[in-house]
Parts: structure tokens; C-alpha cells; sequence
């Protein structure tokens, strides 16, 4: 039975998303935009600079088109718990808490937002005119890299959105920090991780482990040499951070559910 | 606050890796005038509030709205004048904050005059002007179009590189900077910015503002008076 209930839970939201199709498709598109936005601001520094921290513009572009594809999957799936803290302040946690189905796939299932696909649309078709543009020595590996980088990323964007949220269960209005975590982690994977300070590069590329989701694989598909140092089969190992990063964050969120205390209303 | 933080932070390091790759300047930006530039970029975000609610269009949703237009006031002003008590504290919650951090860990670029810090306020008073008549408008569109939330994350997703939040609009390709200036967009952000820098002339960039809060203030008027034909009252 429960493995039945997700995707007629799936199923009924999409159904009623596309029931009003002319406010989906604005929404679309203006998600589509949002994705082009960063675009364009690469574009634009790009026509005064050659090169930024050493890479070229489709390069950059590369970058970008990965953390952006991987952002819109993670949004897709992941995008509702910021809806959280209104759910704790409410009370309404308690509901999820009732129903004999783990609490973080009900929360992640609650509003998938279709249109959100329009971000991972924008992130594809970037990435493919990259790839189109950028010197590769193609191999099998190389190409099942490429494939997996995104959905790698979008696990670990994920990791991120529970971790970051999970604070919500102590200090309530704590989505600001979250949203900086989350999207913060969005517009700096977007770049060569190297344009960072050290002390910045080191918390959003290394303890939050953003500089898997684009920047390494990029490199190892580019076949360029880190300028930080780090050997090049670093830039292979992103399905394994994001497994770890998906561990880590499944244990902090039973700790976080454990401390949950209802609002009492 | 840590949201405005990180992105400044983000913001300002691709930008100094940019003039790096230009030898360190791009259009009359060096590192302290870039530096300050982003700091009072975000600052101004919160202060202009740039992203504010739709109230109003969820007013104009629900029917509420009704009840602002019985009350012995102009709408327009009302809500105006709301908007600027609010930027009051604003002011030292949202502008003074980012930019008291730019200005003490980061290069920064003070202003060479001292007359650049009033016109500054002033100019920053203009575009909170100007932030309110544009949310106006699109609060009003939802006298027609009942749900304007598309028309709302629109703006949401453009305003922030039309009016040069993100990226300085003199980094724009000739063509693009020309006609952006013809918009009242920069009056928003670039223009205070501008202002504080000493890049332009101040009276210039403060008599281009003050036209566009005339012109967009007049569009909001006129907006509302034929949107308030429409309504009906059912009942009482």
C-alpha cells in the first residue's frame, strides 16, 4: 500500500497544477527567466574579461549550467521545506507526525511544483550549449559523468535544503539562514570556486559541499588541473559526496524530528 | 540580514575576479568603488524595499480593497506614505547594516565631497519613490488579471539586473546601457549608487529620477482611477 500512496499523492498535485494552464505557463516562463537571469550576468561580465579565475566563458558557462540544472531538481523535490517553519509555527508538523509515512517524503510530496520544471529547462539547454562549445576528449566515462553530475548535485543541493531547514525545528524563524544556505549554495556553485576568498570557498565549497556539484566535475571533464591543487580525481567523486551528504542529512533530520516539540495549539 | 550578507559576499568576490581578469578596473570601477557598490547595493535592497509584498493585489483578491476605497483618502497616497514611515526603520535595520559592513572590512570608497552624502539620501528617498510606484502598478493589475502573481515573480526575477543590482549597468554592452537608461529602471538602485560614487553628475541623475517618480506615480493614479470604475460592491 505505501509504496502506492507517493505517487498518487504525486499524481493528484501535478493534476491540479495543470488545471489552470494559463497561470502554469507564466509561471514557467518566469522560471525559466529566473534561470536565465545569472545567464545574463555572466554574459554581461563576459563581454569586459576574457577569462574569470582562469576559465573561459563556456567554460563558466558549463559550471553554471550544471549547479543550475542540479538546482532545479533539488528545487523540485526539496523546494517545499521552506514551507516548514510555517508548518512548526503552526503546528501543523504534528499532523505529518500522525500519519504512518516517514516525515520528510510527506513534506518533499506536499507541493511539487511543476513549474519548476521550467528551471531545470533553462539548466539543460545552457548545459548543451556548453558541452557543444567546450574543448572535451569524450570517453564512456566522460559521458556518464556528465549524466550523473546533475542528478549528483541535485541530491546534494537536497542534503543541503534539509540540513539548513532542520534548524527551523530549534530557532523557528530561521528560513532566512536557510534561504542564504540554500540559494547561497546556488549562486556560488554558479562560478569557479578559485574567485572565492579562502575562508568563503572553504564553508560553502567544502562544509557545505558545493564545489561538487559544478566545479570539480567540470574540471575532470575539461581535463584542466585544479589552480587550489586538489588532485584530479576529485572531480569523479561527487556521487560519493552526495551519498554521504544524503546520510548525513537523513540522521540530522531524525535528531531535528526527535526535538520537535509542538506548539501546543 | 544573513541572506543580504552572503550574497554581498558572493556578489563581491565575482565581481573583483572579474577586474582582475581587466587589470583591475572595468569602466571607473576599481576594487573600493566596487566594493561599495555591492555594500550599498544591498543595502538599498531592503531600504527601497524592492521586493515588497502584494498586499494590496491580495486586497484587491479577496475584497478587502473595498474598505480602502470607502475611507476619505487618496489609496495612492495612503500606501505611499506607509511605505515611507516604513523605511524609516529601514534605514537602520536594512541600508545601515550591509553598508557599515562594507564599509569596515572591505575597501570602500568614501565620497570625496561631503555635500555627496545628503544628495545620496535624497536620491535614495527618490528611488524608494519610484520602488513604491512600481509595486503599485502591479498591485493595481490585479483589478484585470484577479491573480497578478505571474506578473509579480516577473519583476521579482528582472528587476535586480535591470536596475543594476547585480551587475553595475555601465558593465553593460554599449547598446543595452543606452536604452536601459531611457527606462526607469537604474532610478531604482544605480542611480543613488551613482550618486554616492561621484560617477555622473548628481543634479543630472537626480532630476532623471525625480521625472521618472512624476511619470510612474502618474501611471499608478491613473492606473487606479480606471481600475475603481470596475469595481462592484455586492451587499454591504
Amino acid at each position: 500500500m505505501a509504496d502506492l500512496i507517493y505517487p498518487r499523492l504525486i499524481g493528484a498535485r501535478l493534476r491540479s497544477q495543470l488545471s489552470y494552464r494559463a497561470s502554469f505557463a507564466m509561471d514557467f516562463v518566469t522560471q525559466v527567466i529566473a534561470q536565465c537571469y545569472e545567464l545574463l550576468v555572466i554574459l554581461v561580465l563576459f563581454t569586459q574579461i576574457t577569462a574569470l579565475g582562469g576559465f573561459t566563458k563556456n567554460e563558466v558557462l558549463l559550471m553554471y549550467a550544471f549547479a543550475g540544472a542540479a538546482f532545479g531538481v533539488a528545487d523540485l523535490f526539496a523546494g517545499q521545506l521552506d514551507n516548514l517553519p510555517t508548518y512548526i509555527r503552526t503546528g501543523t508538523f504534528d499532523v505529518l507526525l500522525m500519519r504512518p509515512l516517514g516525515t520528510l517524503p510527506q513534506i518533499m510530496c506536499s507541493d511539487i511544483r511543476l513549474r519548476r520544471i521550467g528551471r531545470i529547462t533553462g539548466g539543460i539547454a545552457v548545459l548543451a550549449y556548453a558541452l557543444a562549445n567546450v574543448p572535451v576528449d569524450w570517453s564512456p566515462a566522460k559521458v556518464a559523468l556528465t549524466v550523473v553530475t546533475p542528478i549528483a548535485g541535485a541530491v546534494i543541493y537536497s542534503a543541503v535544503w534539509v540540513v539548513a531547514c532542520s534548524v527551523c525545528f530549534w530557532i523557528v524563524e530561521g528560513r532566512e539562514f536557510a534561504n542564504a544556505v540554500t540559494y547561497g549554495s546556488n549562486a556560488f556553485t554558479s562560478y569557479p570556486i578559485n574567485v572565492y576568498s579562502r575562508p568563503l570557498r572553504w564553508v560553502m565549497a567544502f562544509v557545505v559541499p558545493g564545489a561538487f556539484v559544478a566545479y570539480y566535475p567540470s574540471l575532470a571533464l575539461l581535463g584542466k588541473q585544479d589552480p587550489l591543487g586538489l588532485p584530479g580525481w576529485v572531480g569523479w567523486t561527487s556521487p560519493l559526496v552526495a551519498a554521504l551528504a544524503a546520510a548525513a542529512a537523513g540522521l540530522v533530520w531524525r535528531f531535528a524530528v526527535r526535538h520537535y516539540r509542538g506548539t501546543g495549539s | 540580514m544573513t541572506t543580504n550578507v552572503v550574497f554581498g559576499l558572493l556578489r563581491v568576490a565575482v565581481l573583483v575576479a572579474a577586474l582582475k581578469a581587466a587589470d583591475g578596473e572595468i569602466a571607473d570601477y576599481g576594487i573600493a568603488a566596487t566594493n561599495t557598490y555591492v555594500w550599498i547595493g544591498q543595502g538599498l535592497l531592503g531600504f527601497i524595499l524592492l521586493w515588497g509584498t502584494n498586499e494590496l493585489a491580495e486586497r484587491v483578491r479577496s475584497g478587502d480593497v473595498v474598505v480602502d476605497l470607502y475611507r476619505p483618502w487618496n489609496l495612492q497616497s495612503a500606501l505611499l506614505a506607509e511605505d515611507v514611515g516604513r523605511s524609516g526603520f529601514a534605514f537602520l535595520t536594512r541600508l545601515a547594516p550591509p553598508v557599515l559592513f562594507g564599509m569596515l572590512l572591505f575597501p570602500f570608497q568614501f565620497p570625496e565631497n561631503a555635500v555627496q552624502w545628503p544628495l545620496f539620501l535624497v536620491s535614495a528617498l527618490i528611488a524608494l519613490v519610484i520602488s513604491f510606484a512600481f509595486r503599485f502598478l502591479i498591485d493595481v493589475s490585479a483589478f484585470w488579471l484577479i491573480d497578478n502573481r505571474g506578473l509579480y515573480g516577473f519583476w521579482n526575477v528582472t528587476s535586480g539586473l535591470l536596475c543594476g543590482l547585480t551587475v553595475p549597468i555601465a558593465f553593460f554592452p554599449e547598446w543595452a546601457r543606452e536604452a536601459l537608461w531611457m527606462t526607469p529602471f537604474p532610478a531604482l538602485l544605480q542611480a543613488p549608487i551613482d550618486v554616492f560614487l561621484g560617477h555622473g553628475s548628481a543634479p543630472k541623475l537626480l532630476l532623471y529620477q525625480a521625472f521618472w517618480a512624476v511619470v510612474m506615480l502618474g501611471l499608478g493614479h491613473l492606473a487606479l482611477q480606471r481600475a475603481v470604475r470596475k469595481v462592484v460592491v455586492q451587499g454591504g
